[in-house]
């Protein structure tokens, strides 16, 4: 009989997800192990796939708005405006200011209600369920906000093209004034209870390191990009909606590792905190809305239009025959391009670790597959 | 030398750490008046929802068991899911004439998406979204309603 005599490890694959709660939806990971070192990470999709692109081939432009409230549905608002933009260029109507300016704070809270949603998770990711409802508090503030102004708390379809369904609720100044005071107080809890935390720091400084050249390579965007020093906030690089008036901070970082990530996410939020104070007394009075006709027909030709969503850089790109529906319409979706460079950030880290990688890409799975 | 230094260090951090978390977490316990968590099913009856809320399609009839729907389908073209069904038929009228009015007005709860573009479609403003939220029901085929009550009228005088 032959001696075994070495204990030289095998390779192995485990399956993680479709049904793992720190997947945050239904995403299925091919690990290949060797003991805990990760060796390969291969996401698998095409769990929650609802062909929304052909979809759209089939619906007029109004009807695809609400669509896009699938994707990513924290950031639902920042995918309706990019629809909405992109149907305007074609259209060549210029929307009012304060249309404009409506969209830029709606979209605001609606980044700082996902970054909230996401520290909550994070912590809970990696074993702090405090922080899951400190999060979830914050974000009742935002979500009544959006109940009140836009009739729902997560799929709002507040844009139309060429505006908003309606004009914003009496309240909604008083209630966002209201919410920056009080989330100014509590945001400096987040640092008390996580980013200064002991625990948290160990498992996520030094953690899936990307450098710059990877992220620009994978196309990274967002706050994934950024905290590898890849600048490239499209609010500041291709400014739309209200952008070019406001003053604020493109938040970067170097290190490219989970607390990178971590705290250009914090950091922003203090960002659009600043944004929606610059602009929540200056909304201009004038029309909620420019009339388009019933139905709506895009010049024939190609139209790209991007924006900035919570993830990182969200594109529609329509191409139009000039019927009332795109001939093919195409999402350029944030968490596909993210989700790209799990492997680079994975391998050569523990099973425990690419939880906490996961957490910082923020991943939103329907917008991965969509 | 240093290395112990720091250890020692790191250990201060880490307890300084955990007892700035503490303190936040002992704040809030010792002020149960900063405790936002609503009871749902026990505040039922003063639970009040924003009116924009986009509970479901209803259609509001009067005290005649009138509504003001005249069955153009402009909602069912609108809806981008086929959630509302118009049936309708033809009737003579008092006068002699044929016009053309709604037998029914089906609404499939279950394919709704709350997108709200059907309400602003409506030219007689004959639907409107109620603010209810309860739509659980034990069998599926409950959730397909006719929105127009029987025997119910189009209102005299909407075109
Ligand atoms: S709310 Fe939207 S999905 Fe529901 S019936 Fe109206 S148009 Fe159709
Ligand atoms: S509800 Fe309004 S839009 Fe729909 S068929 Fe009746 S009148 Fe027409």
């Amino acid at each position: 009989m032959e001696e075994v005599t070495s204990l030289e490890s095998q390779e192995y694959f485990i399956n993680m997800g479709p049904q793992h709660p720190s997947t945050h939806g239904v995403l299925r990971l091919l690990l290949s192990l060797d003991g805990e070192i990760i060796r390969k990470v291969e996401p698998h999709l095409g769990y929650i796939h609802r062909s929304i692109e052909r979809m759209c081939e089939y619906d007029s432009y109004q009807q695809i708005v609400h669509l896009t409230d699938r994707m990513d549905y924290l950031s639902c608002h920042i995918n309706n405006e990019a629809v909405c933009l992109g149907v305007e260029m074609g259209l060549e109507v210029e929307v009012p200011e304060r249309v404009k300016v409506i969209r830029t704070i709606i979209s605001e809270l609606n980044r700082i209600s996902s970054h909230q949603l996401w520290w909550g998770v994070m912590g809970m990711d990696l074993g702090a369920i405090t922080s899951f409802l400190y999060g979830f508090r914050d974000r009742e503030m935002i979500t009544d906000i959006f109940e009140e102004t836009c009739g729902a708390r997560l799929t709002m379809n507040y844009n139309i093209p060429g505006g908003l369904m309606f004009d914003i609720h009496p309240n909604f100044q008083k209630r966002t004034k209201e919410f920056v005071e009080h989330f100014k107080k509590t945001l400096p809890e987040y640092d008390d209870l996580l980013s200064n935390n002991v625990i948290f720091r160990e498992r996520t400084v030094g953690v899936g390191k990307i450098s710059k050249e990877d992220a620009i390579s994978f196309g990274c965007t967002g706050p994934t990009g950024r905290a590898s020093g890849f600048s490239c906030d499209v609010r500041k690089h291709d400014p739309y909606s209200a952008y070019p008036q406001v003053d604020f901070k493109e938040i970067l970082a170097e290190e490219g590792d989970c607390f990178a990530r971590y705290k250009c996410r914090i950091d922003e939020m203090w960002e659009s905190l600043s944004i929606i104070e610059q602009l929540i007394d200056n909304i201009p009075e004038g029309d909620y809305k420019v009339q388009t006709r019933a139905v709506i027909k895009l010049p024939a030709g190609e139209y790209y239009q991007k924006v900035e969503t919570a993830r990182g850089e969200f594109g529609v790109y329509i191409i139009s025959n000039g019927a009332k529906s795109p001939y093919r319409l195409k999402f350029r979706s944030p968490g596909f391009s993210n989700l790209s460079a799990l492997n680079k950030m994975a391998v050569g880290g523990k099973i425990a670790d690419l939880v906490a990688i996961m957490s910082t890409i923020d991943l939103v799975i329907p917008d991965i597959d969509r | 030398m240093k290395e112990i230094i720091q250890y020692f260090k790191d250990i201060a951090f880490g307890i300084k750490s955990l007892i700035k978390g503490m303190r936040v977490t002992g704040h809030y316990i010792s002020r149960p008046s900063k405790i936002i968590t609503q009871q749902y099913p026990e505040n039922k009856e003063t639970l009040q929802m924003f009116d924009r809320f986009r509970g479901e399609v209803v259609m509001p009839h009067d005290e005649n068991n009138e509504h003001m729907c005249t069955g153009c389908s402009a909602c069912e073209v609108v809806c981008p899911n086929g959630t509302i069904e118009i049936i309708s038929k033809r009737v003579e009228m008092e006068d002699g004439k044929k016009q053309k009015i709604i037998d029914k007005f089906v609404y499939h709860l279950q394919m709704c998406t709350m997108c709200g573009l059907c309400i602003p479609a409506c030219p007689t403003d004959a639907i409107v979204m109620s603010n209810d939220f309860e739509h659980a029901v034990f069998d599926r085929s409950q959730l397909t309603k006719i929105l127009n009550k029987p025997g119910s009228k189009i209102m005299p005088g909407i075109k």
